[in-house]
Order: structure tokens, then C-alpha cells, then sequence
């Protein structure tokens, strides 16, 4: 008998964002590019294998062209406004003298192969870092992940639920004004065109939102139990400095440079401080939750496999600080690290161990649909 | 149920009162139709209700409205959403979630329903309307009528003990708002929900009414009254009842049935009458005609080689459900959408490579939202912009206004103006290049049957003058009064192509009601009949 758990379902949406964090923080540790593209495949892998068919499943590839975009981006800035490392010069670009007072920045001059690499290397780790983001997107659709954020901040969360469905919104309306002036007779383009479309469609978008407002007042929206100020402010203080705390922790945490307290300690406090201040906020909110997701081994595994990848490579860089790092100057092949691989490698696990996504008739039968209606 | 005691709105800016000093009671378990003029106050009564207004909209209210014994004056609509629940004019503007289910437990969250309770309510509620099956669709792929319901089922799931519905079928088909009336029916039968419902098309909903209260909207007061005695006096009424009156039945059926069961005499009378004479099939040169017109969106066919052919002065009304491929035609037909296969061709040229100054010589199209292509301050500035663009005589569109809505002045703002105000303005300024072909979608979405009848009487003038008219609609009687031709799609085909009469008497979904009280006889309008009666 299978267990319930392992049924076709949709795995919580905070173990695929934590599984995609941990491989992006194994990302953000290693300048190697054979390590940066196994995190890419691999995070790629578990995406095609558990990806549901919605829409947002092909966010990974939108993210992917975003990657190699950044690293373009990287390279060529590093080529022109990059300090100079190493002899190799491969071609010389035109040299623009720059004034005494901006002296330590360069523009044109002599580009060398060392650093071309070195800035190919950077723009893959950010572009990998981008990638696990991706990845998660794909797997999970955001309002899935805003249905899981503390009912404290659920408020918050409607209003970028909203804000999510205002923008396609805005697009379908722009569309219908554009073809309303064709039927006009005008075919003017530029300024006046552009103005002559985005009055309406925001006129549009305004009536929609507060049509949206009075539907949501009338079902319930905003309805709380009866606190006293003094409590509401204490939650309040207590969630913010908490959610600071844990952006500061995230960012010590991913960048290797800051001193170690600022990383898994401060997030640490932080995450309490938060998860302190919502609880008490969210007393006040009566809110239920409708087939809340829930939370078995599939999700402990996933999280898991995320995890391993991350403290494999954030070991591997306090054994030997130069383990993670490709060497540019002199240039060599970058080798395959046992550890920070075998980590990685890991983050394969979900691919195998969760239930699939349900397979939804549903989406299928929806796509002609949406189509239909365009019509 | 729900009280309202002397009642009057204002909302700020404006001279006069939305609401006048209004008294209704509805007791629990009644289906209370709102019928009045478009502008007359139908949605300001119904808004009132939850206290949208005037909490959300501004304004002033005086007198008292409860409802279940709560003061709107005390408690917003987020605290009344327990007992009542509102279903807007446009049901998809007031979704908050993206997928059936979820929307369908929106309200119970908000409430702090257990989870257990919300699972079997929603549940019970996929049940109860017909939703089982496309429980985990994402919202926008559903058809108008599955967002109706949906919207209702929304509101359900909280158990509210009152249903507010404001034209809960207008953009519908005829199925599918025989669909949510049968929802409705259950839920006011099965669970004794009370609902105030208002709705400019009479003819589907008056039968299932228990009250009908009537808004006169200039200031006088309200009717209220069982239907048939509501309708016996009302200046707006579906067919049967103007039928009923015409032939002096009493009591005053309301109901195709009734009225069947009542026409015996009348049939009589009228089996020696000379048919009413309608226009031959048209000969005419051809406007515009397509030729295995094939459009796809991705894997759906939405057009599967059609051929249609439009003439000189023929009025053709265009029929089928919801994504049946009606508005694709006439995007084709003005160029907006390009066909993956076969020609459109507009006066022997193809629509998609003319410009758009050339294009509106040829073919003119009111899109569904006619306020789409109104966009100057006011209504002077966009019929002189109409003039100037179409090099039309100065005050060409301004003339043809006045003949399509003698009540518009011309600083007033477009946005100020009623749907059917709206409406004719578009109309005007489109027609100002006298256009041979005159498209419209949904021509009579929020019409109410005077500004229809105008409309009745435009269209048929320009027919008579040698434009073709070509509109997509759902509403039978329309079709009935007004088109020579009737075209039914489905599925991208041409399922029926012939005279209005024989097409809409085909089928008992297309068919007018004096169709089904008089069958077999041939008869579609009440106008019919009278003119006939009146030479006899």
C-alpha cells in the first residue's frame, strides 16, 4: 500500500524554495564552472522530472535565458571596466584616458584571457544563483507559495497576489485599446499613440482594482478579532526587526566574504524574532486555511538534499579556501572537487523521492480553452 | 430579511438622489427581482444591501437598511459578508484567487470556517452547481457561464442567508443562463436562500420570481408587488406578458407555458392571417464574404473553413454559445485577427492589409465593451474628432447622435454616460464614415428594452439605406425583431444559414417566446401579431 504522503500531490512549496536555496548557496560558494554547471543541471533535472503543467513550469527556461544574458553582460563589462589580471593579452581595445580624480577605473585598454575568465566565472555563479530561483518558480506557481506566508502577513500576501494577476491584466487591456483605435481610423505611433493607449488602460486598471477592492470587502476580507494597539505594535515591531534580521543573516549567509557571525547566528535570531512576532499577530487574524499543504518525508528529504548540497560546498571552502575557486592567474583546468560534487549530485534526490504532480486533465483541457475564449 | 426603511442615496457631485425614500421588506426564502431602466438605481438598491454603499462607493445614506437585524450603518461589508453574499455585474472583475476551488473557499477562510466544514461545503457547492469537473481549472480558462457559477458558488460556500446577484445572465447565452437560473432555483428551493436578483432580460427570469419590485428611478416611488400585477402596469416587460396584454389574457401569464396554455383563442384568430411578409434571401451585391476561413490560436480551431457572404442592406445576426468562434469572425472581418487559411475579403479588398484610416471606409466594429473607442473628455470633442478623422461634414456624428440618443448633451463626459448612452455614441462615431458593413458584438449586453428598441429602429434605418449589418448576440428576441438572416456557429462551423424565421423556430434554444406560445405557427414578435390583428 502506498502511503498518502506519496501520492501524486503537490510537494509544499516551502521544501521546493528550500531545496532550490541550498543549491544556490552551493552556487554562490564556487567560481568553478564544472560545479556551477552541475548545480545547473542538476537543479534542471529535477525541474523536468516535477514540474506541473501550469504555466509558470516554463519559468526555467526564462531564467536560464536570463542567465546566459547576465553572463554576456559580465563578460563584456569585465573586458572593458575590469582590473587587468594576468599577461595574456588577447586583443586591445581603445584606450579613453580618464580624468586624475577617477584614477583605479579603466575604459578600454589591453583585454586579457585571465580576465575574460575571471568575469565568465563571476557572471556563471550569479547566473546560477539565478537559475536555482528559477528552478523553484518552475516547480512551484507564487500564489501556491503565498498561500503557506504566516497568516500575520496575509494581507500582504492577497495585495501581491493581486498586484500578480494585475499585470497580465493590464497587457490584455493595452491590447484591446491598441485594436480600439485601429477601429477609429488612427494608426498613429509614438508618444501620442502611447498616450492615447495608456490613459484608458489605466483608467481600466483603476476601475478593475476598485471593483476587486469591493468584492473582497464583501466576502470577508480583512475581518480580525478585536486586540489591544499595544499588542498590534509589539507584533509588528518584533516581525520587522525579525525579517531584517533574516535578510542580514541570508545575505552573510551567501556571501562568502562577511565575518561568520553575520551568517547562520544572525539568521538564527532573526527567523525566532519573526516567527515570534507572527505568531502573536496572527492571533489576531480568524483566518482558516482551505486544504492546507502539508508537510511529510518527501519534504524533509527535499529539504534535505538542498541542504547537503550547501554545507558540502560551504565545507569544502573552510577545509581549503582555494578548493571552490578556479584558478585564473596563471590559467588552468578547473578540476572536479570530491566533495562539493558529491553534494551537489544530492540535490537530485527530489527528483526520485517525491510524489509527482498530479496530473491535472484539468490544465490539459484548460489550454484550448483560454484560446477559445480569446476568441 | 432584508429591510430597507425610507431609504434615500446621494452620491456627491450629483443633483439628484439615486434612491428616493425607499421602503422594502423581504422576507427569508423569497426571489426578489429588481427590474427597472438602465440608470434607474437597480445597482445602487442592491449595493446597498451589504453596505458597499455606501461604505466602498461614498455618498450619503439616510433611513435605516438591515439585514438578518444587522445596521449597514454599523457594520461594513466585510462584516456582513456572513450573511450576505454579492455576486458583481461582471463576475470575473471580483475574483481574488486563481483556481475553482480556491475561490470557492476564499469566503470560508476569511470567515475562519474549520477546514473540515470548508472541505465538505465546497464539495456539496461543485455539487450543487455543476462545477465537479473543472474544480482545478485556473479561473480565467473557464466559459462565461462556468465564471457565473463559480461566482455564485464563491459567495455560497460561506452560507449566506441573502444571494444579491446584479445580472447574473446578461452576458450569457441562452444555455448557459438557463444553467445558473437552475442553479438559483436550487439554492432558493433547497436551502431557502433569499435573493435579490436584478436583471434587464426579463424574459429569462420573471417566471421564477416570487416578488417583483420595479425602480421608476425618477424619483418616484418604488412598485413592489407579485409579478404578474407588477407587469400588468410595468413599462418594461418580456414578450409573453406584452403578448398577454395585446391579447387581454387574465390573470397575466408570465411563463411560456402559461401563456401557451392561454394562446388557444388567439392561435384561432390568427391561423386565417396572412403570414407576416419578410424580406426575401437577399440579392444584392456582396459587402464582404469569406472563403474556408480557417483560424487557429495555438491547437484550437476556433474558425474551421467558413464561408459566409454578407450583402448590401441585409441585417445579419450571428448566433451559437460562448467560444463558438462569433467574435473571431468579426475580428477577421475588420482585420484584427489574420486567418491561418482562406481569404476575408471587404469590399474585394483584404481587411488586414489596409490601414486603418482606409479600413474605416469599409467595415466599422463596436466591440463588446463599446467605451473602448471613446477616449476624448467629452462627448462634443469625440464626435468632432470622428468628423475631422472620417472627413465627414462637421457635425455629421453629432446629427447621427441625435438621432440614435436625443438625451445626450454634448459636454457630457463619455464615461458619465449609460451603457446604452455609451453604446450609441460609439455607434455614432463609427458610422460617421458610412461604413457599407457595421459590425457589433454584443450589441445589447446592459440594454434595457427602450434603449434596445432604439437601437431596433437605428439598425433597421441603415439597412434601409443600404448598409449590411453583421452582429454576434445571444439574445433571441433581438434576433427575432430585427435580422433578415440568422447564422449559427458552433465549434468554428456554420451548423444553420437561412431566414430568421426558419433558423430560430428550428430549435427551442434559439426560439423567441411568441415562437413557443404560438408554434407551429410563424409568428416571432409581438409587433408581428399587433400589425397583423390591426389590418384584419
Amino acid at each position: 500500500m502506498t502511503p498518502t504522503g506519496l501520492l501524486p500531490r503537490h510537494l509544499h512549496p516551502g521544501a521546493w524554495w528550500l531545496w532550490a536555496l541550498g543549491l544556490a548557496t552551493a552556487a554562490s560558494r564556487t567560481t568553478n564552472p564544472l560545479l556551477l554547471a552541475l548545480v545547473v543541471a542538476v537543479a534542471g533535472y529535477v525541474v523536468v522530472a516535477r514540474r506541473s503543467a501550469t504555466p509558470w513550469a516554463g519559468a526555467y527556461g526564462v531564467f536560464l535565458r536570463l542567465g546566459l544574458v547576465i553572463v554576456v553582460i559580465r563578460v563584456v563589462m569585465g573586458a572593458v571596466f575590469g582590473i587587468t589580471q594576468g599577461t595574456t593579452v588577447l586583443f586591445t581595445l581603445p584606450d579613453i584616458p580618464l580624468p586624475g580624480w577617477a584614477s583605479g577605473v579603466r575604459l578600454g585598454g589591453p583585454v586579457t584571457a585571465e580576465t575574460t575568465v575571471a568575469a565568465l566565472y563571476d557572471g556563471l555563479r550569479l547566473a546560477a544563483v539565478i537559475i536555482c530561483v528559477g528552478a523553484a518558480n518552475a516547480l512551484v506557481t507564487p500564489t501556491r507559495l503565498l498561500r503557506c506566508i504566516p497568516a500575520a502577513l496575509y494581507e500582504v500576501g492577497v495585495a501581491v497576489v493581486v498586484a500578480m494577476t494585475l499585470a497580465p491584466q493590464l497587457i490584455r487591456s493595452a491590447g484591446r485599446v491598441r485594436e480600439a483605435r485601429r477601429l477609429r481610423g488612427r494608426d498613429d505611433r509614438g508618444l501620442r499613440a502611447l498616450r492615447g493607449v495608456a490613459v484608458p488602460v489605466l483608467e481600466g486598471a483603476l476601475e478593475h482594482s476598485l471593483e476587486l477592492a469591493a468584492a473582497m470587502d464583501s466576502r470577508g476580507y480583512g475581518r480580525r478579532a478585536t486586540v489591544h494597539p499595544a499588542v498590534r505594535r509589539a507584533a509588528s515591531a518584533l516581525t520587522l526587526s525579525g525579517l531584517l534580521g533574516v535578510c542580514a543573516g541570508l545575505y552573510g549567509l551567501l556571501d562568502a566574504g562577511s565575518p561568520p557571525l553575520l551568517g547562520l547566528p544572525l539568521l538564527g535570531v532573526g527567523l525566532a524574532l519573526a516567527a515570534a512576532g507572527m505568531v502573536s499577530a496572527g492571533r489576531m487574524v480568524q483566518r482558516t486555511r482551505y486544504r492546507p499543504d502539508t508537510w511529510s518525508i518527501a519534504e524533509w528529504l527535499t529539504v534535505a538534499a538542498g541542504v547537503t548540497g550547501a554545507t558540502a560546498a560551504i565545507t569544502a571552502g573552510a577545509l581549503d579556501s582555494q578548493a571552490l575557486i578556479a584558478p585564473v592567474v596563471p590559467l588552468a583546468w578547473p578540476t572536479f572537487p570530491l566533495l562539493p560534487v558529491v553534494g551537489i549530485l544530492v540535490g537530485l534526490l527530489p527528483a526520485v523521492v517525491t510524489p509527482r504532480p498530479p496530473v491535472t486533465q484539468a490544465v490539459v483541457a484548460a489550454a484550448p480553452r483560454s484560446a477559445a475564449r480569446a476568441a | 430579511m432584508i429591510r430597507f426603511e425610507s431609504v434615500s442615496v446621494r452620491y456627491p457631485g450629483s443633483p439628484t438622489p439615486a434612491l428616493q425614500d425607499v421602503n422594502l421588506h423581504v422576507p427569508e426564502g423569497e426571489l426578489c427581482l429588481v427590474v427597472g431602466r438602465t440608470g434607474s438605481g437597480k445597482t445602487t438598491l442592491l449595493r446597498a444591501v451589504n453596505g458597499l454603499v455606501p461604505h466602498f462607493t461614498g455618498g450619503t445614506l439616510s433611513g435605516r437598511v438591515t439585514v438578518a437585524g444587522r445596521d449597514t450603518r454599523t457594520h461594513p461589508p466585510r462584516e456582513l459578508a456572513d450573511v450576505v453574499g454579492v455576486v458583481g455585474q461582471d463576475p470575473a472583475a471580483g475574483f481574488v484567487t486563481d483556481v475553482v476551488e480556491d475561490e470557492l473557499a476564499y469566503g470560508m477562510e476569511s470567515l475562519g470556517v474549520p477546514a473540515d466544514v470548508m472541505r465538505r461545503r465546497v464539495e456539496e457547492t461543485l455539487d450543487l452547481l455543476g462545477l465537479a469537473d473543472v474544480r482545478a481549472r485556473p479561473l480565467t480558462t473557464l466559459s462565461a457561464g462556468q465564471q457565473q457559477r463559480v461566482a455564485i458558488g464563491a459567495v455560497m460556500t460561506a452560507h449566506p442567508r441573502v444571494l444579491v446577484l446584479d445580472e447574473p445572465t446578461s452576458a450569457l447565452d441562452p444555455a448557459a443562463a438557463e444553467e445558473v437560473l437552475a442553479a438559483l432555483q436550487r439554492l432558493v428551493h433547497d436551502l431557502g436562500v433569499t435573493v435579490l436578483l436584478a436583471e434587464h432580460r426579463l424574459e429569462r427570469v420573471v417566471q421564477y420570481a416570487d416578488r417583483v419590485v420595479h425602480v421608476p428611478g425618477d424619483g418616484r416611488a418604488l412598485v413592489i408587488g407579485d409579478p404578474a400585477s407588477v407587469m400588468a402596469n410595468s413599462p418594461v416587460v418580456p414578450p409573453v406578458v406584452e403578448l398577454g396584454r395585446l391579447a387581454g389574457w387574465s390573470p397575466l401569464p408570465l411563463s411560456v407555458r402559461d401563456a401557451r396554455r392561454a394562446s388557444a383563442g388567439l392561435r384561432q384568430r390568427l391561423a386565417p392571417l396572412p403570414r407576416p411578409d419578410r424580406v426575401e434571401t437577399s440579392t444584392a451585391a456582396p459587402v464582404a464574404a469569406t472563403r474556408r476561413l480557417v483560424v487557429r490560436y495555438g491547437d484550437t480551431v476556433a474558425l474551421r473553413g467558413l464561408d459566409l457572404t454578407v450583402r448590401a442592406g441585409e441585417v445579419v445576426a450571428l448566433m451559437g454559445r460562448n467560444g463558438a468562434g462569433k467574435s473571431t469572425l468579426l475580428r477577421c472581418l475588420v482585420g484584427l485577427t489574420s486567418p491561418t487559411s482562406g481569404t476575408v475579403t471587404v469590399a474585394d479588398r483584404d481587411p488586414a492589409s489596409l490601414r486603418a484610416p482606409e479600413l474605416v471606409r469599409q467595415v466599422a466594429l463596436v466591440p463588446q465593451v463599446p467605451g473602448d473607442l471613446l477616449y476624448a473628455d467629452s462627448v462634443g470633442e469625440e464626435c468632432a474628432i470622428a468628423d475631422r478623422q472620417s472627413r465627414a461634414e462637421p457635425g455629421t456624428s453629432t446629427a447621427l447622435l441625435a438621432r440614435l440618443a436625443p438625451d445626450v448633451s454634448a459636454d457630457m463626459h463619455p464615461r458619465d454616460l449609460s451603457e446604452g448612452q455609451r453604446l450609441a455614441l460609439a455607434l455614432a462615431v463609427v458610422l460617421a464614415t458610412r461604413p457599407p458593413l457595421l459590425l457589433l458584438d454584443e450589441p445589447t449586453r446592459g440594454l434595457d428594452y427602450t434603449a434596445k428598441a432604439r437601437l431596433t429602429s437605428v439598425l433597421r434605418a441603415l439597412a434601409a439605406e443600404g448598409h449590411a449589418v453583421l452582429l454576434a448576440t445571444h439574445d433571441v428576441e433581438l434576433v427575432a425583431d430585427l435580422a433578415d438572416r440568422t447564422v449559427v456557429l458552433a465549434d468554428g462551423d456554420v451548423v444553420a444559414d437561412g431566414p430568421t424565421a426558419e433558423v430560430v423556430t428550428a430549435s427551442p434554444i434559439f426560439a423567441p417566446q411568441v415562437a413557443k406560445i404560438l408554434a407551429p405557427q410563424p409568428w416571432l414578435t409581438v409587433r408581428e401579431i399587433a400589425h397583423a390583428l390591426e389590418v384584419a
